[in-house]
């Protein structure tokens, strides 16, 4: 497998577009018809060749681009990524569990030799070479949860778990659907998702919490989580909610269609071995709604859910401004055929 | 889904008698593979094939979380017991294929705590072995108390004595020994966790003084090796499956329900991680719980059961199964 | 000063109970003038061997002395004042870092004091779990600028102006343990032309 990567950007000219391949490999997140919260967990499990969900850690054409994005927000904003001091154990098994799993899927971009404390790991497509002493922070250019975060896809919180809860007491997040790691750094599991409407009454973070206190090691689970975005842009902090607030503005009936991004997260749950913490990532994919509705099941699909979405979560995903606009801008792909099950493209 | 769904196939690569009633048994990986890593308090479901019954025990880690080419569990023999001890005492030899789950930790070190205090009872000092391993390697100051019977039931007292040095104080009651609880609990810098896994009356003994000192709750920790207790036989209707199944004396709940065939959950099968956690349907009697997981109000209740340690006396019981 | 009341509102932000003496091998208070009243209530009642083991820190308002005389009778152990919490607040972690487990933490006052108390003590190695804390006096606001995290003290108002970037920031109910602080965000970062009518609420 040879992936082309792409040279774009999330930001000033906005060129990140999805190739006419990538589009049908695409994480849709709404296996029916509606949508609402749940507790929709599941295992990730190895599923589907050439699906997101087929390795551990899913590499795709956008790569090499969103790792310098990355970099851009850290460069400006180094709070962007903190651990608190008990946290390092924590980044090691991050370290490793990224690298064997990378190593293992995608043989011929990474390359990972251990010779006992001795670790040697290439990553051919950012041209990294590096040794170093696997426990042993002085070896390595940072903390090890900053080095490999800059190396993998998508978000990266980590949770220690004491009297029965997680506690979000590290993370990299630079390219997060409105949420601070600055502020959120320390909360339990109930304190940083106070803000979510609904869901607290509905019992989906006490059934969820409970789930993810037993994950067992080597069993990982997934979940979809989704919201929109207008301009293919990751960071959308609140930090920098001045500079990516107007473009919600900038919506018209003409743009639609090229300018809201159905932005989905994949969400993984690992248990860490050594620190029993939990690692979360939130991988991000983005895709223009012009894109969306080159599947048929997915455009009479999304035009029914956006339809009849809550009002509480239209307005808790900062939909209010365009939502009416692009529910009667979607209707013209929803001929009222009934969707097949799942999120599948027929 | 189920921690012990996922076994690994290990090799008994070695049988050690440590005193009269505590063996050590160290596993490899059938192919010789790493094992997985894992943190300091963890243990392992060992699955044992008893002549036609499958027992599944939890035993903890005490080898170093920083050696993966092979694990190291000590048993003490119960002969009270149901026969797993037994089983591991009398049958198990080296070279024997067995099955274990990956680790599981329910008993981990607080990573914040600026000293660990150890306190261990007996058998109970198994997977301090690992945590002093992983705060030695850490630089956190601790420091194990840790009390025996006598001195020849005392496994490990001198070799740990000798790997840690001042960290750690032995106290055997045949010597006339014992921990002062209050002075030692009383005399710690702020910032310190306290962990105890023994016989129940001493994690009792430590929690109450503990509380009485002051200690908040949350940095009081403390792991109970609770088995599953016999009982009176007892029958059963899963609900889901639509099926009736017979608990016997010496089975636990959940025992019986995989014996059918029926899927559960569970995962340390000691009562204290949660995932076994069952809906009762109907319930004319009495359920004996005896897990840490529910609260007083779920019990009461009579809504939930956790069929890995829990029981049943009266007339029926029907369970969401 | 009153008994506070604070409409329920999410998980995240901290909600405050009533001191009350609980078994402890030392016992540390922190409060304002507002919440001075608390502390003398609680310690009153101790019998005088208790004493001993009192400790107290106080940051009463400008000018203000009959409160000083107060808390320096009931006899505690250690008595002192300081002008600011800031100072207080640093002088409980001089404190704090020779204790000994069983030390139980008191603290009474505005929102401000005790977030930063509660803060403070958990970076001592107590968690927060086993502080106490009864608020007193006003619901002024401790807010961080999401944007350029600036902490600004005493907010009043709905929305506030960031002293820093002048952003107008909306004052959210989301509360960080860790800043001791609300989290202030840009009202009107969509449309900067709209203009937000400021309002005195937390009073
Ligand atoms: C997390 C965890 C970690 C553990 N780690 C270890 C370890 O490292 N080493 C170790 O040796 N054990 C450990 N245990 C305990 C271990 O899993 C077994 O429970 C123990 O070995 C006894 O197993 P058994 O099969 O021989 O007897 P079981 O039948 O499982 O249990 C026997 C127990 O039942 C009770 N009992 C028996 N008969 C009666 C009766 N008639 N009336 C009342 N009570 C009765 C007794 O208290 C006896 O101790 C751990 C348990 C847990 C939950
Ligand atoms: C354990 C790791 C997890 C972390 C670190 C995490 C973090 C977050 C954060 C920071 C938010 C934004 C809250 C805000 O508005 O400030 C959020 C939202 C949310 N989370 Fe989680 N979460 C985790 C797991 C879960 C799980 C297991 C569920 C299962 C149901 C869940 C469900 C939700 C939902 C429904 C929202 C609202 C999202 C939206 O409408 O866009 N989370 N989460
Ligand atoms: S299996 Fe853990 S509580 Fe029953």
């Amino acid at each position: 497998m040879t992936i082309q990567f792409k040279d774009e950007s999330f930001r000033g000219d906005f060129s990140y577009a999805n190739s006419p391949s990538n589009i049908p490999r695409f994480p849709f997140p709404f296996p029916e018809d509606e949508y609402m919260y749940s507790t929709n967990i599941e295992p990730h499990h190895a599923a589907r060749a050439g699906s997101p969900f087929e390795n551990a850690f899913d590499v795709d054409e956008h790569y090499v681009a969103e790792m310098k994005d990355r970099a851009l927000v850290l460069a400006e904003d180094p709070g962007r990524c903190q651990a608190l001091p008990h946290m390092e154990t924590a980044g090691w098994d991050f370290v490793e569990l990224v690298m064997v799993s990378k190593a293992r899927d995608y043989p011929d971009l990474f390359k990972l030799t251990i010779d006992g404390d001795r670790w040697h790991w290439i990553n051919k497509p950012l041209q990294i070479d590096d040794t170093f002493t696997f426990g042993d922070s002085s070896t390595l250019p940072c903390h090890p949860m900053e080095y490999i975060g800059r190396q993998v896809q998508g978000d990266h919180a980590i949770l220690d778990q004491r009297d029965g809860n997680l506690w979000l007491d590290a993370g990299i997040i630079t390219a997060q659907a409105d949420w601070s790691l600055d502020f959120d750094v320390g909360m339990n599991f109930f304190e940083w998702h106070a803000p979510v409407p609904l869901a607290h009454e509905l019992g989906v973070f006490q059934r969820a919490l409970k789930f993810l206190l037993t994950l067992p090691q080597g069993q990982p689970s997934r979940r979809l989580n989704w919201t929109l975005t207008v301009n293919p842009r990751l960071d959308t902090s609140p930090e920098n909610y001045p500079k990516w607030g107007p473009d919600r503005m900038t919506v018209t009936p003409e743009n639609i269609g090229e300018k809201v991004h159905l932005r989905v997260e994949l969400q993984t749950f690992w248990r860490l071995p050594r620190s029993n913490a939990i690692l979360f990532p939130i991988r991000t994919y983005l895709m223009a709604m012009n894109e969306v509705v080159t599947q048929p099941k997915w455009a009479r699909r999304i035009h029914r859910v956006m339809r009849d979405l809550r009002p509480e979560l239209v307005e808790y995903k900062g939909l209010s401004r365009y939502h009416p606009i692009l529910v009667e801008w979607l209707s013209q792909f929803d001929d009222g055929a009934p969707t097949s099950p799942g999120i599948f493209p027929d | 889904m189920s921690a012990s769904d996922h076994l690994i196939p290990v090799v008994v690569s070695n049988v050690v008698e440590v005193n009269p009633i505590i063996k050590r048994f160290e596993f490899k990986h059938v192919n010789g593979d790493e094992l997985p890593a894992f943190s300091g308090g963890a243990h392992i479901v060992v699955e044992m094939l008893d002549d036609g019954t499958k027992r599944k025990n939890p035993y903890s880690l005490m080898s170093s979380p920083f050696e993966r080419d092979q694990y190291a569990i000590s048993v003490r023999r119960d002969d009270t017991g149901r026969g797993g001890s037994k089983f591991m005492h009398e049958q198990v030899r080296p070279g024997m294929e067995m099955k274990i789950s990956a680790p599981v930790n329910l008993f981990s070190l607080d990573l914040r705590a600026k000293k660990h205090l150890m306190i261990a009872g007996g058998i109970g000092i198994t997977p301090f072995i690992a945590q002093m391993a992983q705060a030695d390697k850490l630089g956190v100051p601790f420091e194990l108390h840790y009390a025996a019977r006598s001195v020849s039931q005392a496994a490990y007292m001198d070799s740990l004595a000798d790997r840690f040095g001042d960290h750690v104080s032995c106290y055997c009651d045949d010597q006339g020994e014992g921990v002062d609880f209050e002075t030692l609990l009383s005399s710690q810098p702020l910032g310190t966790h306290v962990y105890v896994c023994g016989p129940k009356g001493m994690i009792e003994r430590v929690v109450e003084t503990a509380t009485h000192l002051g200690w908040p709750a949350a940095h009081v920790h403390f792991e109970h090796f609770l088995a599953p207790p016999v009982g009176e036989p007892f029958e059963v209707h899963l609900a889901k499956a639509g099926i009736d199944i017979t608990v016997g004396a010496e089975q636990s709940l959940l025992e019986a329900v995989e014996a059918s065939g029926t899927p559960i959950n569970c995962m340390c099968r000691g009562g204290a991680c949660g995932q076994c956690e069952t809906a009762v349907v109907a319930c004319d009697g009495e359920i004996m719980h005896n897990d840490h997981w529910l609260d007083e109000e779920q019990r009461a209740s009579k809504q939930l059961i956790m069929p890995c340690v829990s029981r049943f006396r009266g007339k029926r019981l029907e369970l969401d199964l | 000063m009153s008994e506070s009341i604070i409409e329920e509102s999410i998980l995240s932000r901290p909600t405050y109970g009533t001191l009350k003496i609980v078994p402890g091998l030392a016992h540390y208070f922190l409060a304002d003038a507002s919440g001075a009243e608390c502390v003398i209530r609680v310690v009153q009642e101790l019998p005088r061997d208790m004493m001993e083991k009192v400790h107290i820190l106080y940051v009463p308002t400008p000018g203000e002395a009959a409160l000083i005389t107060s808390l320096y009778a009931v006899g505690a152990k250690r008595f002192e004042h300081f002008p600011t919490i800031e100072e207080a607040v640093a002088k409980l972690g001089d404190w704090l870092s020779d204790a000994k487990m069983g030390t139980q933490l008191y603290l009474a006052g505005t929102e401000g004091l005790v977030g930063q108390g509660v803060a403070k003590g958990e970076e001592c190695g107590l968690d927060h779990t086993a502080v106490q804390c009864e608020h007193r006096g006003s619901l002024a606001r401790r807010v961080q600028c999401v944007h350029c995290k600036t902490m600004i003290e005493d907010v009043t108002t709905q929305p506030v102006k960031c002293p820093s970037c002048e952003l107008l920031l909306f004052v959210r109910d989301h509360y960080s343990r860790r800043l001791a602080a609300f989290q202030g965000v840009c009202i009107n970062a969509e449309d900067p032309t709209e203009e937000i009518e400021i309002k005195e609420v937390f009073k």
